[in-house]
């Protein structure tokens, strides 16, 4: 009897153990909102939305500028790194077996690994050093060197759960291997790869360091991808280091609409892989 | 019916194969000497067979004699495998489908196969499904394609079933189901030889019995060659049946002859269920 009682004792400590675990692990997050919803709700109003920064001594203006530079940039970032990144992880997975898979996915690896202000200072170097001036079109490359290794391993753990009678099946009815990859493989891994893209968007969205050596920050409104562009991490920076209790209080909503972005890109990754599954059989 | 022989060549040059015939004539698929080797390792052993057009020929034998890799040789599946390889031939109406030059594509636009599971497109429709089969042929128009994939599932008795749901998703048939969308997409771009491993192996009593049926009407637009473990099987839908053992082909001919009058001990045995 005394036995039986330990055993549901200990059971009923391990698993609270695991909830308290959870709770802790949430908790991060959950602070994190609950302080920028706290700071930064309140600045949140249309002119936020609407407007770009106003001149020192005016009071009011917006975040237009920024969130409107993180969109161009992120986007410009994807546009660059989605399709390299998920043709390397087609690769990888499809024909990867040899040295060279070796090697791609070695140097992926430590790309992934590499701080991202790092990448900055390699864009600043190649690019806009050249080129002599600060570019959005700079930022977007740094980002998308982020993007790129991130992209490729998630598209290759998706492929590669692809099952191999389906390739089989396409290989049967005579589709050459790259047909069967691209019109099977890729297509039946689909979810999962727009899942990895969505997911390694949001990490590169929150980026600040890369884009103060590229796209440097800019106070007005710019869609010029050869000229300097604001971006929200970088505007958020730019004010909360600022003198100003108005800069401060942007800065916290900017900060709430940055992770709000996070969160959504998040959400829809997840219910993307919940609605459709790579799995089959 | 079909009775599989080596007979010595007539009047062919020195450099080709020994022309393999069954006693109707001429075979339709006709392989001579092929062994199929995994690195240093043969799966299959000189096998020579000939296959009649418009036949069903079962290859039966225990797991692992080799004929499912004899089946996959036919339609140069097999050298898909890591350090796999083929030598022999297996002569489609006289061409040799393993001469250099020789593309492993066409080869298996012309013999189709459908694998021991169903493994339709999971992210395509049914329509699509059996469309993809169709997209290895020449470019067809919207109504066209419609058309072809019509009568290949009709073709494959699950028209009726499906025609209301051509555009939902695959996933949602049956596994019987799945299977005959299988052969509907292997039939639709009209392939010459059939090969079917195991086709029913992981279903059902019904959806056996459907498949069955479909193989018998298959059989007067295909020459059939079928992997079975069932020996009942081999006995309802074929013509011609050939035992393999340890990666041999130990006998063929007429399935009734094989089954009631067996040449060799070793298929007396098998067919009888003293091993396997």
């Amino acid at each position: 009897m005394a036995h039986r009682t330990s055993r549901r004792v200990i059971g009923a400590l391990m698993t609270g153990a695991t909830y308290g675990a959870a709770a802790l692990a949430l908790l991060p997050l959950a602070a994190i909102l609950a302080m920028l919803i706290l700071k930064g709700a309140g600045s949140l109003n249309w002119d936020f939305f609407t407007r770009s920064s106003v001149p020192l001594g005016e009071s009011g203006g917006g975040f237009a500028h920024a969130i409107t530079g993180t969109l161009i940039i992120v986007g410009l970032a994807c546009a660059i790194g989605v399709p390299i990144g998920v043709g390397g992880g087609v690769f990888l997975a499809e024909f990867g077996g040899g040295p060279l898979g070796w090697l791609v996915r070695f140097v992926a690896d430590t790309l992934n690994g590499i701080p991202s202000i790092v990448i900055g200072i390699f864009a600043w170097t190649w690019i806009v050093r050249p080129m002599g001036k600060f570019t959005a079109l700079a930022g977007a490359i740094a980002l998308a060197t982020i993007l790129i290794p991130i992209v490729a391993r998630t598209t290759e753990e998706m492929v590669r759960l692809v099952p191999n009678s389906l390739r089989e099946a396409a290989l049967a009815l005579g589709y050459p291997r790259w047909r069967t990859s691209l019109q099977v493989v890729v297509r039946t891994a689909g979810a999962g790869i727009v899942t990895g893209c969505l997911v390694a968007m949001a990490r590169v969205a929150g980026e600040t360091a890369p884009l103060l050596f590229t796209a440097l920050g800019n106070q007005f409104f710019s869609t010029r991808l050869l000229e300097p562009m604001a971006a929200l991490p970088l505007q958020v920076y730019v004010y909360a280091v600022g003198p100003y209790d108005e800069w401060h209080r942007q800065a916290w909503a900017g900060a709430l609409v940055l992770i709000i972005l996070v969160l959504t890109l998040g959400t829809v990754a997840r219910i993307i892989t919940r609605g459709r599954r790579v799995s089959h059989g | 019916m079909a009775e599989a022989v080596l007979i010595p060549p007539p009047m062919r040059p020195a450099a080709s194969a020994p022309a393999v015939t069954t006693a109707a004539g001429p075979a339709r698929l006709a392989v001579a000497q092929l062994t199929a080797w995994y690195g240093a390792t043969s799966g299959v052993r000189d096998v020579t067979l000939g296959f009649e057009a418009n036949t069903v020929t079962a290859l039966i034998g225990p797991s692992g004699c080799g004929k499912s890799t004899f089946l996959r040789s036919l339609n140069r599946m097999h050298e898909l495998v890591a350090g796999a390889r083929v030598t022999g031939r297996v002569l489609l109406d006289g061409h040799d489908l393993y001469a250099p030059g020789v593309n492993p594509i066409q080869v298996r636009r012309r013999i189709g196969m459908v694998f021991q599971k169903p493994t339709p497109f999971p992210t395509m429709s049914i329509a699509e499904n059996v469309a993809a089969g169709l997209r290895v042929g020449p470019r067809l128009n919207h109504a066209e394609r419609e058309a072809e994939v019509e009568r290949a599932l009709r073709r494959a008795a699950l028209w009726d079933e499906v025609k209301d749901r051509l555009h939902r998703s695959a996933l949602e048939l049956s596994g019987g189901q799945q299977q005959r969308l299988c052969v509907a997409r292997t039939i639709a771009p009209e392939p010459e030889v059939l090969l079917l491993d195991e086709p029913t192996a992981s279903l059902d009593p019904v959806g056996t019995g459907r498949i069955e049926d479909l193989i018998h009407e298959l059989k007067r637009e295909f020459t059939v060659i079928i992997v079975t473990h069932n020996l009942q099987q081999a006995a309802r839908v074929s013509d011609t049946t050939a035992f393999f053992y340890l990666g041999e082909l130990v006998e063929a001919g007429p399935t009734a002859q094989l089954f009631t009058a067996p040449a060799r001990a070793q298929t007396e045995a098998y067919v009888t269920g003293r091993f396997g």
